[in-house]
């Protein structure tokens, strides 16, 4: 029985050195892919970066100027109500869109796991595809939504060439990305509920509704916490489908943080390094208050 | 009665998921819409005179574009699984003291914009001199999948019963032995998900390649379709067919490996 223990415990002790073994690689690679590229983005946006001084490496360093100059620059008024309404506005429709189907999906009916899936389609075709399509479809000239809106003797739109529709357009691409992600965490959130709850409400003579806000609502909260949380990290990081759609424009009215960061070090010919890492660093900051908020609230429904 | 409501709730499905695919429906249609076609109004609803001048196109030009998308996602999937699975091993199985604070780590880092590695890393690059090459950017794909495999591995490993990796230990196997034999091959299915996973999003990513590899000559399909939009010559069709094309890997995805796909979802949100 000692001597058992105490194997035991020389067992533990190699296992503890075999499990950092085991970790090695990924600590490494966190540090040298995560953390290095991390700490270079910090660097970038505290020096006055230039071509010439990207490549030989010797900026000066500048403390918080570039944050100074990217706060007082008149793009960032817009980009952070853009990013606040295009954040808000997506995940409010993608949750309830994606809420009422996983309650349509749950009762099973004839093909409902065939169509379940196809609904997956929208999120895990590549985002250059999806935006693309969506591009094509709302054309001004010759999209297929103007057309049909015609057919109602609605004027043409011009969804993504108009200060006033950009922002919109992009909201809805990303909206039609986000539902599948929803549905399905949902959906697996409502099978998780014991269906001895729902045979109570029944025989507590409760409607189909009343059910719904009652008692699934209620019992699904830990989830929808969660998938809006998530959603919330996911939707900050959205950068593709904008860019692609319409580079942020037209005149900034669909400017993001991220696509402003990503103009600002990439989209042109002379590249401002140093504040596109800034506005970087601020989307790292809201990126991980909500990330870390998610934490938590993760943390604590986990607990019995 | 109940039959009724079913067939009808089986209508209002179809109806729905109808709505939700016309974005890919249409893609598939302009795919085909000749190129006289493409500005009339309204637009043609089925591909009647259709044409496969777009796919001729892609064949033309894009092939070298899909080998490189190719490369890299494997490239991608096999550096994922050679980091992710002995992690996710030591996490479950192992539990060394400050695991907790390395998986917290990895739910971070999984938290930090694309854009923002991207701007990191091309000033690494650029000093080491792997900008525009296909080894950085496998490297960066890999960032998209290397958290999320950690946290798939360490739940469905957490899943192993220990009888069995005890059984390989009396049997005189060692920790590394024992994951090995034991532990990668009751794992097929997590490591199935996670090489899915890795693979679509390499294979789907845009800001790694529009920042590390826009001055390469070998991009991945993502760039080729870009190009293809940048153009001012808009030959729609072949824009369509390409993006058809590079859905191909997702839809084999959801046809073969549905299960695993619903999984990866969800066990990021919901487990854990």
């Amino acid at each position: 029985m000692h001597a058992a223990a105490s194997a035991a415990a020389r067992g533990a002790r190699a296992g503890r050195w075999a499990a950092w073994a085991f970790l090695a690689p990924v600590v490494v690679y966190l540090l040298v892919f995560y953390a290095y590229p991390l700490y270079r983005n910090v660097d970038l946006s505290l020096r006055d970066y230039t071509v010439r001084s990207f490549v030989q490496g010797d900026a000066p360093f500048i403390g918080l100027a570039n944050y100074a100059k990217v706060v007082g620059d008149m793009t960032f008024g817009p980009a952070l109500w853009h990013t606040v309404v295009f954040t808000l506005v997506s995940l409010g429709f993608q949750f309830a869109i994606g809420l009422a189907l996983a309650v349509f999906f749950y009762r099973n009916f004839r093909l409902s796991a065939t169509l379940r899936a196809l609904f997956l389609v929208p999120w895990l075709l590549p985002l250059i595809v999806s935006a693309s399509t969506w591009s094509w479809m709302l054309n001004s000239d010759s999209g297929v939504v103007n057309a049909a809106l015609g057919v109602f003797g609605v004027g043409p739109v011009h969804w993504l060439t108009s200060p006033d529709w950009s922002l919109w357009s992009v909201t809805l691409a990303n909206i039609w990305i986000g539902i599948p992600f929803n549905l399905v965490v949902l959906y697996s959130g409502l099978q998780s509920i014991d269906p001895v709850v729902y045979e109570a409400a029944a025989l507590d003579g409760a409607t189909g509704w009343q059910r719904f806000w009652k008692v699934t609502f209620p019992l699904l909260r830990p989830v929808s916490a969660i998938t809006l949380l998530l959603g919330l990290v996911y939707t900050l990081k959205v950068f593709d489908i904008i860019w692609i759609m319409t580079k942020g424009g037209p005149s900034d009215s669909s400017t993001t943080f991220a696509t402003w960061s990503y103009r600002l070090g990439f989209g042109n010919l002379l590249p401002a390094f140093g504040p596109g890492a800034a506005v970087g660093n601020l989307l790292i900051v809201a990126a991980l208050a909500s990330g870390l908020i998610y934490i938590r609230v993760q943390r604590r429904l986990a607990l019995p | 009665m109940k039959a009724a409501r079913s067939w009808w709730k089986t209508a209002t499905g179809l109806v729905l998921t109808g709505v939700m695919l016309f974005p890919v429906y249409w893609m598939i249609n302009v795919s085909f819409t000749r190129e006289q076609d493409m500005r009339k109004s309204p637009p043609s609803w089925f591909p009647l005179d259709g044409t496969l001048d777009g796919y001729r196109s892609v064949l033309d030009r894009q092939l070298p574009y899909l080998g490189v998308s190719v490369i890299v996602g494997l490239g991608t999937v096999a550096l994922t699984l050679l980091v992710g699975t002995p992690a996710g091993y030591a996490l479950a199985k192992l539990r060394p003291r400050g695991g907790g604070v390395l998986s917290f780590l990895l739910l971070i880092a999984q938290m930090i914009p694309g854009i923002i590695m991207a701007m990191g890393f091309y000033a690494v690059f650029l000093n080491v001199g792997v900008l525009n090459t296909i080894p950085g950017l496998i490297v960066a794909d890999s960032t998209l999948a290397v958290p999320f495999a950690v946290l798939i591995f360490t739940t469905f490993m957490s899943g192993i019963p220990e009888e069995l990796l005890q059984a390989a230990r009396v049997d005189g196997a060692g920790a590394l032995r024992t994951f090995w034999s034991v532990v990668v091959p009751v794992s097929r299915n997590s490591i199935i998900t996670v090489s899915l996973f890795a693979f679509l999003w390499a294979w789907s990513d845009f800001v790694f390649a529009g920042t590390l590899d826009q001055g390469g000559s070998l991009q991945p399909i993502t760039l080729g379709i870009y190009h293809y939009i940048g153009n001012n010559n808009q030959q729609w069709n072949a824009i369509m067919a390409t993006a058809v094309i590079a859905s191909i890997p997702a839809t084999v995805l959801l046809v073969i490996a549905q299960r695993y796909v619903a999984a990866g979802v969800t066990a990021g949100a919901v487990k854990n």
